[in-house]
């Protein structure tokens, strides 16, 4: 605990400081200048100022390598956070723009300074290793993403899928709090590495056991991991699709960072019953992932609406990342990066896609009927995404899954079974999501319906996401080596 | 060796030239100019290998052999001696027959010339050819033609005939190809000439019993059943009785002109069969069925009579007596067979002498027979029951002429070409087999009473109103017969002709199947 | 050069897409164009290949972190297949001269798939293998589903969820091997050499095996197979019965049983009267043959005997591989060779020539219309092709069927003999449906006979294509023969060859 200036503090938070003072920014420009301007400016310009405060936040995380770790871990500066900050920020600008000229709303300004609030949050929740500040900035994220949630006021389904998303994240915070409240009783700590130093001199009680499966709830329901996940399919299908674009990326990334720190720095010591793969944590976290790709893939099978179809394979693929939080090496780290960062690319693209639909009000799998004739270009980005989702080479979804299947296994020759009903999960999720794809590609339009038309930018945004997912699937080291990088310039 | 490929030449002119008439077009005529050029061609090539052929000598003649198939040990290798240039000759003399005799055929002519020129290939390639393999692609080859011709032209009756025909000659010719697997297996050769030379110095059936062991069956006899499988594929297609079910139907059923072929050509190559193949390579199994064999034999002789001189229909009269007359060549084949412990030589060289005569009589005489029948079928309409004629003798009196040289020499008259065969087969054979022989004479005693009923049936007796306009013989027709009734005179009163083509190969033959292997 | 096959056809696609929707003779010509290219390329390097050689195409680290490199090579027995691929890629592109609906698409679909055929075939590196593999799934799915006929869209799916979980199945073993061999390298080459342990392959050999054998059709997982060759449209059947399916085998061989030799071992105990995989495998095999080809025999679908006659042959595929001599091998191969191109000769009589005019599949509605008079190029097509399906000399079928019953016998005599009845069978089957189909009901001979579209200079083109390729091989195996034998001498195959050959 080395004091520190304050100059020191503000330097090493520049790309949060940044954000929600852009955030601010944006909020006060839309309520200042433009109130009166049209509908389409205004969310040019607060598009814009959102953009470029992400812009600059990721090139200041990105340009400023730096190392440090301040007041005992409750900020953690790595090229590795930053990394994932950068990346947190790139999702928010996709989002961002994916929302311009959205309908859902008249209050742009206030939507897009909790979108960055939400990022804000999020960054700081990937660089702190105190558990008090995980929970602070967790909130900060969970209360943005309920109101980003709720945002459609004229649309029943949007409250009530915030209403069921705030209760169950009201539970599931309290739940984690009281987790952690337990961690500190045992360890006297509310830093991982303090809790970790606790646990190598005290055997595994059944209050720690309790402890540590209150904190893989609380975690396990912001990653929509079964059996957490029952406020996935109402909040995707309920909320905007940009809110929802951003829960199903950014969110997902920040939280599964949280996940792998807490349980490889927090949860882990030399003593035998947490170290490594024997880790007490690890059977549990197996359970769930099983669970989660049953119920998942499972579930999505008969579904007939997409973005309920979208959440459920949220679920199975939260249950293959949690394979890398439980190889919980590097190499297990390096795996769920690439891929929680590809699927988030992915999915924010399909909702991308979803949301230039929205002005047909397509929520229906059979509504995209006949779609390639009407709209080939976007047809084919949904195909690119789509089949990503499902593993299919040689995009990026597909290189993820045997990365981190193949890192599973050379973690732990145990995982083995998990690896298995993993990849039987995943040709099963061919099946649905082909069933899209049949819908789009091989039906025929009825025909009164005439051509789709999509704004430029959304355009822009979907073509690129869905490049992004082919390229890195083609040369996935684009990604490696800056996930190499980052974390080979740790200490640990 | 590798001269220039003249077995390889003759077998392709006939493919040639079927490739040609299917490009000929809509023009009627060219498709038949085509065929009787193709055919024309192979006669004269065929005639050409005669002039060149040494026939003092019993060794292959005309010989190509070239490694087609190394990992299989297989060759291609193609040569002829007495018996395959006396094959060839019929063959390519049916063909031209049945080519006349079809030249009127209006129906989709293109497709029918071009599949009998494919069965012309087949059968040369059949008779020339001397490794397993590609001899029996063209003995499928001659199998497929001749089922379209049955199905596409023939009576009323043609679809379960032609089926039959297909089932039964493929049944034996899977025989033959499982025969011949087993043999591979067992010594890893397909060259008919190397396999005869294992089985002469003994070395077959020792190699057949190693390598055929299979669960609790010994070589030995599993080598048995490789013989029968063998011999059922050639005996579906002479036919032996009582493998000769299918010919009746296929006889009548088939247009005459291919009828001429069936009988003419395609029988033959069940007898080319036994005595190419199955005789060198299996002389013990032979010599130990024989008993049976010969039984077979009789009964294909006998029994066919009998059942032909029951019959009303022309063509189902003829077809029984093919079946009778093949009998004669069989049962001369056989005996060459049996063993004498090198006595006996002389006869069995007479017997086989016959043999091959009998077997170029009866395809020049059949042949010429059915083509009588279509005539009388094309001038009357379809129609040619035995009871549906009568007093033709006086309304066409040089058809019935014609017909009657025929007729009299399929009866084995001396003067023309049926007598010397028969004759010779029966002066080998009763010394070799006397009772076989002697039951066969009633096979020779019934055929003349059916075949006269024929002459007095339908050419004497009262001549029908129906008939009164029958026209008689035109000149084209008179000069396609000449040849062939000419041949029957010539050949009876020389038939040195014919056996001096195949005698020294006969002698060699008999002379191989010397020392009896004991197994 | 050769990876121009792959380049050639996938640019071909993506030309396609390009060209504007109503020029369906641009479309076709493009096609066309290409796949004539991708065989060029493929027969240029045939020229000037020496046997027993491993041609090195391309190498180049792609993934240096897992070790995993671009890396694309040919041997005999690649080449062969590459042959095959570029015949049947331009027989089914003429087979589809006639497609009006979404043309471009179609065509581009097609070349897709071919570019991920070549790309299997040419693939030396195991990651790179898997991704042509599972690339090869979605035009499938499409190109059935979309110009398929009856019951469609069920085809696609089940062959694409079948398609699906044989590469998941041989995705884990891939992933376990990886891993166990150090998870340093995927190249096919290396970890053919690594020396995994004995009880380590006795689970993983099974699981890739039949992973891939799923796709090749191998009973009782061939159910997607005459399902989707029937609904598929005619090129899609000519390429999935003609070329697919030897993905499968072609998978068997290369991953399954050059990577994991040791797993056709004996286990020690006997199960059945089954004594290895390599048994149970071999005894599939032969159900397979027998089963397709009785099945075949009482169909009422003219395209489902088709079907059913690939599962039988493709079952000869399959027992010719666990022969392990070096005939049966050799037969295999030709095999795979022999079959692509006659599959593909009769799904196009049936399907283009027959369907496309006649809207029917089904026997008895065929033939009253007497189709051998009114198409009588399409019967003698038939004719010619179910000749060259019994295995008659003269065409390749001959050969290779031959060799692998003699690979057989010296295996497992027993179920050499009961192939060999498998044949006979096929020989039924065949001229039933010949019969039923082209030459009807010899009584109502006098019925006018109905009019069809005569055949067009596309058809008669592609039937040559294919039917050149399987006389020319039947007359002169070596063609292929001089390929394929060196090929297994390679030292690619030391641990199979040190195994259990004879």
């Amino acid at each position: 605990m080395n004091a520190m200036s304050l100059t020191e503090l503000l330097r090493l938070t520049l790309p949060e400081i940044v954000v929600s003072l852009v955030g601010l920014l944006t909020l006060t420009l839309d309520l200042v200048a433009v109130q009166q301007r049209t509908f389409a400016t205004r969310w040019k310009v607060g598009a814009l100022t959102a953009c470029t405060g992400c812009a600059g936040a990721i090139l200041l995380a990105v340009l400023r390598p730096e190392q440090a770790s301040i007041y005992g871990g409750m900020l953690v500066v790595t090229p590795l956070t930053e990394m994932v900050q950068a990346a947190l920020a790139g999702f928010t600008i996709l989002a961002v723009l994916l929302s311009v000229d959205s309908d859902f709303t008249q209050n742009i300004g206030e939507y897009l300074a909790i979108m960055l609030f939400a990022t804000a949050g999020m960054m700081v929740l990937v660089s702190t290793r105190n558990l008090l500040v995980i929970f602070a900035s967790l909130e900060l994220l969970s209360l943005s993403l309920y109101v980003l949630t709720a945002f459609n006021k004229r649309s029943r389904r949007s409250a009530e899928a915030a209403l069921k998303y705030f209760l169950f994240g009201g539970m599931a915070a309290a739940i984690f709090l009281f987790g952690i409240s337990l961690l500190y009783g045992l360890s006297g700590s509310i830093e991982l590495t303090g809790v970790a130093t606790a646990l190598e001199s005290q055997p595994l009680t059944p209050l720690w056991v309790v402890a540590m499966v209150m904190i893989v709830t609380g975690l396990g329901f912001k990653i929509a991991a079964a059996p957490f996940h029952l406020w996935a399919p109402d909040a995707y299908q309920g909320a905007p699709t940009p809110s929802a674009a951003m829960i199903a990326s950014s969110s997902k990334l920040a939280s599964f960072i949280v996940l792998a720190a807490v349980m490889a720095l927090g949860l882990t010591a030399s003593g035998s019953a947490w170290h490594g793969p024997q880790a007490a944590w690890v059977p549990l976290l197996e359970v769930v992932a099983a669970l989660s790709m049953l119920a998942g893939n499972l579930a999505a099978i008969v579904q007939s609406s997409t973005r309920r179809l979208l959440a459920y394979s949220a679920i199975g693929h939260a249950g293959y990342m949690l394979l890398g939080v439980i190889a919980s090496s590097e190499l297990g780290l390096r795996a769920l990066l690439y891929y929680v960062i590809t699927y988030g690319l992915a999915t924010l693209g399909a909702f991308g896609v979803l949301a230039a639909l929205e002005k047909e009000g397509v929520d229906e799998i059979d509504g995209l009927a006949g779609l390639s004739q009407r709209a080939p270009w976007l047809s084919f980005c949904m195909l690119i995404f789509m089949l990503s989702l499902a593993g299919i080479p040689p995009l990026s979804g597909f290189f993820g899954k045997f990365f981190l299947f193949s890192s599973a296994l050379r973690a732990s020759g145990r995982l083995l079974w998990l690896v298995i009903l993993a990849i039987g999960m995943s040709a099963v999720s061919l099946y649905y999501y082909l069933r899209v794809l049949k819908q789009i590609f091989v039906l025929d339009a009825t025909a009164e319906e005439e051509d789709v038309r999509t704004p430029l930018l959304m355009r822009v945004t979907i073509s690129v996401t869905a490049l992004l997912v082919i390229a890195l699937g083609c040369y996935p080291d684009l990604l490696l080596h800056w996930i190499d990088t980052a974390l080979r310039a740790m200490p640990h | 060796m590798n001269g220039f490929p003249w077995l390889s030449v003759l077998t392709a002119t006939p493919f040639a030239g079927a490739i040609l008439v299917l490009l000929t077009g809509k023009n009627r005529n060219a498709a038949r100019i085509v065929t009787a050029a193709a055919s024309g061609a192979s006669l004269a090539i065929v005639l050409g290998l005669w002039h060149g052929f040494n026939a003092a000598s019993g060794a292959l003649q005309f010989q190509e052999r070239r490694p087609w198939i190394p990992a299989l040990g297989v060759d291609y290798h193609v040569a002829i001696d007495g018996l395959g240039l006396l094959m060839l000759l019929l063959s390519a003399m049916v063909v031209l027959m049945s080519v006349a005799a079809s030249w009127s055929n209006q129906e989709h002519e293109r497709l029918y010339f071009a599949l009998v020129l494919l069965l012309e290939t087949g059968l040369f390639g059949t008779f020339t050819a001397l490794n397993f393999i590609h001899w029996f692609f063209y003995w499928e080859l001659g199998l497929i033609p001749a089922f379209f011709l049955i199905r596409l032209w023939g009576g009323p009756q043609r679809a379960r005939a032609a089926t039959q025909f297909f089932v039964y000659t493929m049944v034996g010719s899977v025989g033959l190809l499982l025969a011949f697997l087993a043999i591979f297996l067992a010594t890893g050769k397909f060259d008919f000439i190397d396999l005869a030379q294992m089985a002469q110095s003994g070395q077959l059936g020792p190699a057949l019993a190693q390598g055929l062991h299979w669960g609790p069956w010994t070589g030995g006899r599993i080598a048995e059943w490789v013989f029968w499988a063998a011999f059922l594929g050639f005996a579906v297609k002479v036919p032996i009785v009582p493998f000769h079910t299918w010919l009746p139907s296929a006889y009548a059923e088939a247009p005459s002109s291919t009828t001429m072929l069936l009988t003419g050509a395609m029988s033959k190559m069940g007898l080319y069969g036994l005595l190419r193949i199955l005789l060198p390579i299996f002389p013990e199994q032979m010599q130990h069925a024989l008993p049976l064999l010969l039984w077979l034999a009789v009964a294909s002789v006998v029994w066919s009579a009998f059942v032909a001189w029951a019959q009303t229909d022309l063509k189902r009269i003829f077809a029984y007596s093919s079946v009778n007359h093949l009998g004669y060549c069989v049962l001369g084949v056989l005996v060459a067979v049996k063993w004498t412990g090198g006595a006996l030589a002389g006869e069995k060289a007479a017997a086989l002498d016959g043999a091959l005569l009998q077997t170029f009589n009866h395809a020049l005489t059949a042949a010429a027979l059915f083509w009588f029948v279509a005539m009388l079928e094309r001038r009357s309409g379809g129609l040619r029951g035995l009871n549906d004629f009568g007093g033709l003798r006086k309304v066409a009196p040089v058809f019935c002429g014609l017909m009657g040289i025929a007729v009299f020499s399929s009866l084995g008259l001396p003067g023309l070409n049926g007598f010397p065969g028969e004759f010779l087969i029966f002066k080998g054979a009763f010394s070799l087999a006397t009772w076989a022989t002697a039951l066969s004479v009633i096979g020779l005693l019934i055929t003349a009473v059916f075949l006269l009923v024929i002459l007095e049936r339908v050419f004497y007796g009262p001549v029908s109103e129906r008939w009164a306009g029958l026209r008689d013989l035109s000149t084209g027709e008179r000069l396609a017969l000449a040849p062939a009734v000419a041949l029957m005179f010539v050949l009876g009163f020389y038939p040195q002709l014919i056996v001096g083509v195949v005698n020294s190969t006969v002698i060699q033959l008999v002379s191989q199947l010397g020392p009896h292997v004991g197994f | 050069m050769l990876a121009w096959t792959i380049y050639i056809s996938f640019a071909g696609a993506a030309v396609l897409m390009l060209t504007p929707k109503a020029s369906l003779r641009a479309a076709r010509v493009i096609a066309l164009m290409t796949a004539i290219s991708g065989f060029a390329v493929t027969v240029a390097a045939w020229v000037r290949f020496t046997p027993g050689e491993i041609l090195q195409v391309a190498r180049v680290p792609w993934i240096p972190s897992l070790g995993i490199e671009y890396h694309l090579a040919a041997d005999g027995i690649s080449l062969t297949l590459l042959l095959l691929t570029g015949i049947v890629a331009i027989a089914g592109v003429l087979f589809s001269w006639n497609v009006e609906r979404r043309t471009r698409e179609f065509f581009a679909l097609f070349l897709l798939l071919i570019g991920a055929v070549y790309g299997v075939f040419l693939s030396f590196d195991v990651f790179l293998f898997f991704v042509f593999y599972e690339l090869a799934i979605i035009p499938k799915y499409f190109l059935i589903a979309i110009w398929g006929s009856t019951g469609k869209e069920y085809a696609a799916m089940k062959l694409a969820l079948y398609s699906f979980v044989g590469s998941a199945m041989v995705l884990i073993g891939v992933i376990a091997a990886y891993v166990e061999a150090g998870a340093k390298t995927t190249d096919l080459a290396t970890l053919a050499r690594y020396p995994f342990p004995l009880h380590f392959e006795m689970w993983v050999f099974p699981l890739v095996f039949l992973g891939f054998a799923i796709l090749a059709g191998m009973w009782p997982f061939h159910t997607w197979a005459p399902t989707g060759h029937a609904a598929a449209p005619t090129a899609a059947s000519m390429l999935l019965a003609g070329v697919v399916m030897k993905l499968g085998a072609y998978g068997c061989l290369r991953v399954a049983m050059m990577l994991f030799p040791g797993g056709m071992e004996a286990w020690g105990f006997h199960v059945l009267g089954l004594d290895s995989w390599r048994g149970l495998f071999a005894v599939l095999a032969l159900i397979g043959i027998v089963y397709g080809a009785s099945v075949a025999l009482v169909q009422k679908d003219f395209k489902f005997v088709i079907g059913y006659s690939s599962v039988s042959h493709m079952g000869f595929v399959l027992l010719g591989l666990m022969t392990l001599n070096q005939i049966g091998l050799d037969g295999t191969v030709l095999q795979m060779f022999s079959h692509g191109i006659i599959a593909g000769l009769l799904f196009a009589v049936v399907g283009r020539m027959v369907y496309d005019r006649t809207h029917t599949r089904m026997l008895n509605e065929l033939g009253p219309m007497h189709l051998a008079r009114v198409i009588p190029f399409a019967a003698a097509a038939f004719v010619l092709a179910g000749m060259a399906s019994i295995g008659l000399p003269g065409f390749s079928g001959f050969v290779a069927e031959f060799e692998i019953l003699i690979g057989a016998w010296r295996a497992y005599p027993t179920l050499a003999v009961l192939a060999g009845a498998g044949i006979l069978v096929g020989i039924a089957f065949t001229w039933r449906a010949l019969d039923k189909a082209f030459f009807g009901d010899a009584a109502s001979s006098t019925q006018a006979a109905v009019t069809l579209a005569p055949i067009t200079w596309a058809e008669r083109a592609g039937t040559s294509v294919l039917m050149a390729a399987t006389v020319a091989v039947g007359l002169y195996p070596r063609l292929l023969l001089d390929l394929i034998l060196p090929a297994f001498n390679s030292p690619l195959f030391d641990g199979l060859r040190k195994g259990l050959w004879r």
